[in-house]
């Protein structure tokens, strides 16, 4: 057994292909690294290509072992956990020494940093639920949100169900993707620029009337900023209506502004653009 | 008036109503619909205002005209307000744009007494029928029913709204005859029974018929104002238990009193609200569903009030000592829930854990039980924290300094060193 550093191409298939190809060549990994983090170092290195086909073999004997375990996997996957794929690795290669035993344990060292990662990546998406914000500007809900972790794959269900019978975005400025839905339709494509159009005259007017409502409801002889920020810390503040300044409110009648959110003139309707390939459109710039 | 103004008014007026709660909803979505209100068993909160409570509705008054005139309410006949009601379109149309931005989970709906409950309550149907048919809003609706309604307009409201709610505002008889006397203990408590009744007959229903009409889905809840009258916590807290045994609530609400008028018979208007107190009886309220604690184990006729400095739990772990320290590789499910610091999410994980190995004290710290509290109640595999050392007197303390840095800043200046200290 050797010891070696695996780079992959940052995608999860890629990454399972990775658990593969260390099994098939009996090498014990130190590190994962995605192609645009990797920097030249002294471990030897291997450059593995993505394989649908090893993944899904890897995939298919984690399930076997344990269903929970698999959604660890493609749950801590998606986590903000700088070290995540070497720590999955572990928990990988435990338990198919193992079996599935020690999942039981939450404090056991390796499913434990896992496992928290996974639930702050619940925890956040659940906060988003509620705390996105959608505009309405041609037809069309658009929001823009900015997580620490991948929540958009865990989002789509609630909002698809929520909103079936509307056209919507969801904007991840931190990851660069978008989730779209039309018509009974949702994906989740990468999308480098994004800037949200100006407001039109009753777009504007719905989020005075819910800046008014929010800043009534509180009672100021109960005031507890400390509180406030306890539940919604201020990270997620900076996309949410009642926190914008007074420009934010304005609208600005220019019509063809509003039609599509999202600046670029080319960019399609969404309702195109859940039918529109493996194509990433829209993310030229 | 214009809607903006309307809404001023008419929210200003709701939100001294502390229930603001989604949960429990099970309505998936529909095509020709919109929304639903499955987001998750706990309910969704879309934002907290600047006094930290969540707001989940959009909580307005259908008008605050009242013709009643109890002393501790803004919208008492005899306050000088401004007076305001939304009529049924405006009130669907800011639901439905407010929902479909994501703003809100749904409608919460109240009202002052316009001319009689009866006359209230049918206008309140009205609304939420349009919303619901017309406007085919298909997500949360929590509405209040009035004390004195008659039961065939609960029934149609009870069909229209996802969870009912009845206030019985003043925790004791006595205090409604002073403060609200209007309202009787009778009158508040008839509809609580019907809808408790109809509840479960429409589960019954539905085991047998699909398709049969839902009546609250998500059962009722009820509010109860503290620090106007005189009741103290013991008081409360019995009532509290009563409702869930008799009622099966599914909450009660606390809201500490915020004097909005001056009154001979309430607290002064420069009186604080009681938040602290409020805050116990939240926690003693949690003790009591879902930590299997009784009304009377908490408080007695001896301290029929909460100790401000520490948490309910520690208190009674503190009077009752001889259970402790509870070994967490063999004590069973309901014991471990009584020890402070341990919560039903770690005893859960401490009960799958120890099935794959002996714990230690490092083990426990892992699985999210608050060390700073459970510390001094546990032990693991038969060791307590390396270090450790107290007495009685100095538990207390210990207990003490842990909580302090989670009170209200005013609260925290008011315990002064000189006081833990002077403590046992």
């Amino acid at each position: 057994m050797t010891e070696m550093v695996y780079v992959y191409d940052g995608s999860f298939e890629g990454f399972l292909s990775c658990i593969f190809e260390s099994y098939a060549n009996k090498e014990v990994l130190t590190a994962i690294c995605r192609d645009e983090d990797f920097a030249p170092q002294l471990f030897a290195c291997r450059f593995i290509e993505t394989n649908v086909e090893y993944a899904n073999r890897v995939i298919r004997k984690v399930v076997k072992c344990s269903p929970y375990a698999a959604e660890l996997l493609r749950k801590g996957f998606l986590s903000c956990l700088s070290d995540r794929e070497i720590l999955l690795y572990h928990l990988v290669v435990k338990l198919l020494r193992q079996g599935p035993h020690f999942l039981a344990n939450f404090s056991d060292e390796t499913l434990n940093p896992v496992v928290r990662a996974v639930r702050h990546l619940e925890g956040e998406a659940h906060l988003l639920k509620g705390f996105v914000r959608f505009s309405e500007l041609g037809g069309v809900l658009g929001s823009e949100i900015e997580p620490k972790n991948q929540v958009l794959p865990i989002l789509r269900s609630h909002f698809c169900a929520r909103y079936r019978n509307e056209r919507f975005f969801i904007y991840d400025r931190t990851h660069r993707q978008a989730l779209f839905y039309a018509a009974g339709k949702a994906v989740i494509r990468p999308l480098e620029a994004f800037q949200m159009a100006p407001p039109d005259e009753t777009e504007a007017n719905y989020r005075i009337l819910w800046k008014r409502f929010y800043d009534t409801v509180a009672i100021k002889e109960r005031f507890n900023p400390r509180c406030q920020q306890t539940h919604m810390p201020k990270r997620y503040w900076k996309t949410m209506t009642e926190f914008q300044d007074d420009a934010y409110f304005t609208a600005q009648s220019s019509p063809a502004s509003a039609a599509i959110p999202g600046a670029p003139s080319e960019t399609p309707a969404p309702a195109r653009l859940s039918e529109s390939g493996t194509s990433a459109p829209a993310s030229a710039p | 008036m214009d809607v903006l103004e309307k809404l001023t008014i008419l929210t200003d007026a709701a939100k001294y109503d502390a229930a603001c709660t989604s949960s429990g909803g099970n309505r998936t979505a529909k095509a020709g619909y919109i929304g639903n209100t499955s987001s998750s068993v706990a309910g969704c909160c879309h934002s907290f205002s600047a006094d930290g409570r969540c707001v989940t509705l959009l909580k307005v008054l259908l008008t605050n005209r009242c013709v009643y005139d109890c002393k501790y309410c803004v919208n008492r006949r005899s306050n000088e307000t401004r007076r305001a009601a939304f009529t049924p379109e405006e009130l669907a149309d800011l639901t439905i744009n407010f929902y479909r931005r994501n703003y809100i989970e749904g409608l919460f709906l109240s009202s002052g007494v316009f001319r009689s409950p009866d006359y209230t309550t049918e206008l309140m149907i009205q609304s939420l029928r349009l919303l619901r048919e017309n406007y085919r809003f298909n997500g949360y609706i929590h509405a209040k029913t009035i004390p004195g309604t008659s039961p065939e307009l609960v029934e149609q409201l009870g069909l229209l709204a996802d969870r009912l709610s009845v206030n019985i505002e003043l925790p004791s008889e006595a205090g409604l005859k002073a403060l609200a006397p209007e309202k009787t203990k009778a009158a508040i408590l008839a509809p609580m029974g019907q809808i408790q009744k109809r509840n479960r007959e429409s589960k019954e229903e539905l085991v047998k018929y699909r398709h049969a009409p839902k009546f609250a889905p998500a059962g009722q809840s009820t509010q109860l104002i503290v620090g106007a009258t005189a009741d103290s916590d013991l008081h409360i807290l019995r009532l509290t238990q009563g409702l869930y045994d008799r009622y099966r609530l599914k909450r009660v609400f606390y809201s500490a009193y915020v004097p909005v008028v001056e009154h001979t018979l309430l607290p002064s208007r420069d009186v604080k609200p009681p938040l602290l107190r409020e805050h116990r009886l939240y926690q003693a309220d949690w003790l009591l569903r879902f930590y299997g604690f009784r009304a009377e184990e908490l408080l007695d006729d001896k301290t029929p009030d909460f100790d401000p400095r520490v948490d309910p739990k520690c208190s009674w772990a503190l009077s009752h000592l001889e259970y402790f320290p509870v070994e967490v590789n063999t004590a069973d499910y309901e014991t471990l829930l009584r020890v402070p610091g341990v919560g039903v999410t770690s005893a859960r994980r401490i009960l799958s854990a120890r099935r794959v190995g002996r714990l230690c004290v490092d083990d426990l710290r892992r699985l999210g039980v608050v060390m700073k509290r459970a510390q001094y109640f546990l032990t693991a595999s038969g060791k307590i924290p390396d270090g450790l050392r107290f007495t009685p007197d100095s538990l207390l303390r210990g207990l003490i300094a842990a909580e302090r840095p989670l009170l209200p800043q005013q609260e925290a200046v008011q315990l002064s060193l000189f006081d833990a200290v002077g403590v046992g």
